[in-house]
């Protein structure tokens, strides 16, 4: 602990820590636009410099470490005259297009500029105009909104361990693309989206499919039909303005309804399917020697990563599909029967966290006969976009159920929504699998919270278990290298692509950081606490399903629809 | 058939040339990048996918970083060279006589950037730091030939003369 001199002011700091860091603690502003909590910093952008006594030069006071006796000023002319400029020279090669951009008021380029007061053009734009990236079916990359803060690169890198793009070129020709350049869609991006939620500007966002969502509803041919992920109903009010953490299932679920589609499906329930067939799968895979550690397969953008990273441990993979993608296949082909709809005529949409979805319902595994079992996937972002378009409220709309016969769901499947929460749920289910008897506590502590790696290591009934839990691409590599280096301890592993799982999924509001991505976890656990269905083995509609339908967990039915494989992926990685 | 098995073969034997320029730099990181990229592009001709691939393996690089990486240098290629390929000195003593004129001229009339190959695969150009031959600037070569003192004009003849051989030997 020493002191260091702050605007005349003393203020106390620590060793090893960064300017930014002490002066954020005392209050005091700084902008910045490259840095970013938990990442090295950069020191790109210097929209963050500030004067120190006795150096030539402003330093950035995001990289720049405080040191004992330093005199700093945070808002001398000459900083508020650099920041000024730095902001100038970005604007200088930056579109006037806030009108029409995705980012508005969202965006940290106009919110600077607005808090700055620049009030005109005064340098001339330099860079040649560029494409947009308008290849992959989740992320849309328009290099002339770039600020070359380099975010995206390292979020990519550091937090995903992809490292599907990179700074490429230099001077007025520089910009962030994939190797050779390549449209993302062959690219080795998994779809993750975390880079859209690290950029400061306009530069990256989702694919939208508002518009193909909008005409269909208005094409009375058409049945439209909708799901939802577990961690929207938890998020979807940061849209509008309330604060982390509150649950709106209820209001969406009306919302939905009100906007015109026919029946709204609850993904939780194929969460609940997907632990009864993962579960079988898990205890056939031990019977009978098959690939262990099994490897959890709900998450899309994982899924791509292990194709191209790790095709080696495929056969670990769990062949069941996602949840969404159960759910799909469940709609076009059960419920059209029941309904007697012909599948082709239903629009199947989803609302998800996501933005690996979109990708995910485009693969060739995913629908039967040329027909998608999903049609379109909207991020939660969107649906608060869509809900905007159409006038409709959650904040005063009285709340309603989800649809029979896919709406009913126990809090494990909602708990998927969390990393750990897919694990969780299955050790509730094999405790009765393997001992016959339920848990007596559900609650499940090492498998919950933010930690990058979780583990769980127990006695059910005689059995030694051993299950790991990682969120973030970076993390699961840590895991599958030890696996592919003969860790033997571990049965079941789950990976989730996004840090924090589904609730900190690319798809979410702009904004997303950790402490909100905790707010969104601590509503799914407080669910689990308050209601009294818990484990997915009784969910009624599930067995009723069965009975029905399905037959039996891995039966012929299920292998048929809900059940897929995974092939090696080539891309230039 | 035939033209798919000689690119095959030619890709394993590039293949294993690359290997062999990669043993020489055994348990390299990042630091040996920028030779191996020489190296390989010296004995290849120019940057592969497949050998960016290769490279990034035995480096444990990514390809984007890579690809960034020589995409900051001017001497890196990633398309093999064209039939005539022009090299262009930007050098101080070319600067001074008017290269930056040349390098536009030539950009416009093959509508080529440098490092880039026509698509029918029969100009590529290059810039370079200096050819050492200052006293005959401006200067470009092609294929190994130098011109000293070339103007637009010149050039464009240069370019119009390689053309010519070219309808020449297509109607013989
Ligand atoms: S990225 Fe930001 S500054 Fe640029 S057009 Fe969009 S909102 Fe405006
Ligand atoms: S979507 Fe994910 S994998 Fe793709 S570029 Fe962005 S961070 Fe990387
Ligand atoms: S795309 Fe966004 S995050 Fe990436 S460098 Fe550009 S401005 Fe930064
Ligand atoms: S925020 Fe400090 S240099 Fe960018």
């Amino acid at each position: 602990m020493f002191e260091i001199e702050v605007d005349g002011r003393k203020i106390q700091a620590n060793e090893g820590e960064t300017i930014l860091t002490v002066l954020r603690r005392e209050g005091v502003q700084v902008p910045t636009l490259c840095f970013m909590e938990g990442l090295l910093p950069s020191g790109a952008c210097r929209m963050c410099v500030v004067e120190a006594e006795g150096m030539p030069a402003l330093v950035p006071s995001c990289s720049y470490p405080a040191a004992a006796g330093m005199k700093l000023k945070t808002r001398s002319p000459k900083v508020l005259a650099a920041r000024r400029t730095v902001l100038e020279l970005l604007m200088a090669n930056h579109p006037d297009d806030c009108l029409y951009c995705s980012r508005s008021g969202k965006c940290d380029l106009q919110n600077l500029s607005q808090e700055m007061g620049i009030r005109g053009r005064r340098f001339p734009a330099t860079r040649t105009p560029q494409d947009a990236d308008v290849s992959s079916p989740s992320i849309v990359r328009d290099p002339e909104k770039c600020v070359l803060c380099g975010k995206c690169v390292r979020v990519c890198e550091e937090i995903q361990g992809v490292s599907a793009i990179d700074f490429v070129g230099r001077g007025s020709r520089a910009h962030v693309g994939t190797a050779f350049d390549q449209g993302l869609n062959v690219s080795s991006c998994v779809n993750c989206g975390q880079c859209i939620l690290a950029c400061p500007t306009g530069a990256l966002a989702e694919r939208s499919y508002i518009d193909q969502v909008i005409a269909a509803l208005a094409d009375p041919s058409k049945t439209v039909v909708v799901q939802h992920a577990p961690a929207v109903s938890v998020t979807l009010a940061e849209e509008f303005g309330v604060k982390p953490g509150k649950d709106v299932d209820g209001q969406m679920v009306a919302a939905l309804r009100r906007v015109g589609f026919k029946r709204v499906f609850d993904t939780s329930f194929t969460a609940d399917l997907t632990i009864m067939e993962e579960g079988s799968e898990l205890v056939h895979r031990v019977q009978t020697g098959g690939a262990l550690p099994m490897l959890t397969s709900c998450s899309p953008g994982w899924i791509k990563f292990i194709e191209q990273f790790y095709p080696d441990l495929l056969p670990n993979v769990s062949t069941c599909k996602s949840p969404q993608q159960m759910m799909g296949a469940l709609i076009k082909s059960f419920w059209a029967e029941r309904e007697k709809i012909d599948p082709a005529s239903i629009v199947s949409v989803s609302i998800m966290p996501c933005t690996a979805k979109k990708f995910e319902c485009s693969r060739e595994e995913m629908g039967r006969g040329g027909v998608a079992d999903v049609d379109y996937v909207l991020t939660t972002r969107e649906l608060g976009q869509l809900l905007r378009i159409f006038g409709v409220d959650v904040a005063t709309i009285a709340p309603e159920t989800a649809d029979t016969p896919f709406g009913e769901r126990t809090t494990a499947g909602k708990i998927f929504g969390a990393s750990g929460g897919v694990m969780e749920a299955a050790v509730r289910t094999a405790h009765v699998l393997i001992t016959g008897q339920e848990m007596g506590d559900l609650k499940i502590q090492p498998l919950r919270g933010q930690k990058g790696i979780k583990e769980l290591h127990a006695k059910i009934g005689d059995l030694e278990v051993g299950a790991a839990v990682a969120s973030g691409l970076a993390n699961a590599r840590k895991l599958l290298d030890e696996v592919r280096a003969g860790r033997k301890d571990l049965q079941f592993i789950e990976i989730m692509t996004c840090p924090g799982g589904c609730v900190g999924g690319g798809g979410q509001p702009i904004g997303t950081d950790q402490a909100k991505v905790r707010a969104r976890m601590g509503a799914l656990y407080q669910i689990d606490r308050d209601e009294a269905s818990r484990v997915s083995h009784k969910n009624q509609h599930v067995q009723r399903l069965y009975q029905e339908f399905l037959g039996k967990p891995l039966g012929e039915k299920s292998h048929h629809l809900l059940h897929t494989h995974y092939q090696k992926r080539e891309v230039l990685i | 058939m035939g033209t798919a098995t000689t690119e095959k073969t030619k890709g394993a034997e590039g293949a294993e040339a690359i290997r062999a320029i990669l043993e020489a730099h055994p348990g390299a990181g990042r630091d040996a990048l920028i030779p191996v990229l020489q190296e390989v592009q010296e004995q290849q001709g120019f940057l592969s996918k497949e050998a960016v691939v290769q490279i990034g393996r035995h480096l444990k690089l990514p390809a984007s970083k890579i690809y960034g990486v020589a995409t900051f240098y001017n001497q890196f290629r990633f398309q093999p060279k064209g039939k005539y390929h022009i090299m262009l000195c930007r050098g101080t003593a070319c600067h001074v006589k008017g290269s930056q004129r040349l390098l536009s001229s030539i950009v416009k009339l093959l509508n080529l950037q440098p490092g880039q190959t026509s698509r029918d695969r029969l100009f590529s150009l290059e810039v370079v730091a200096c050819m050492g031959a200052c006293g005959l600037a401006p200067v470009v070569s092609v294929n190994g030939e130098f011109y000293a003192k070339v103007t637009p004009r010149k050039l464009a003849e240069m370019i119009q003369e390689c053309r010519q051989k070219e309808r020449g030997d297509v109607s013989n």
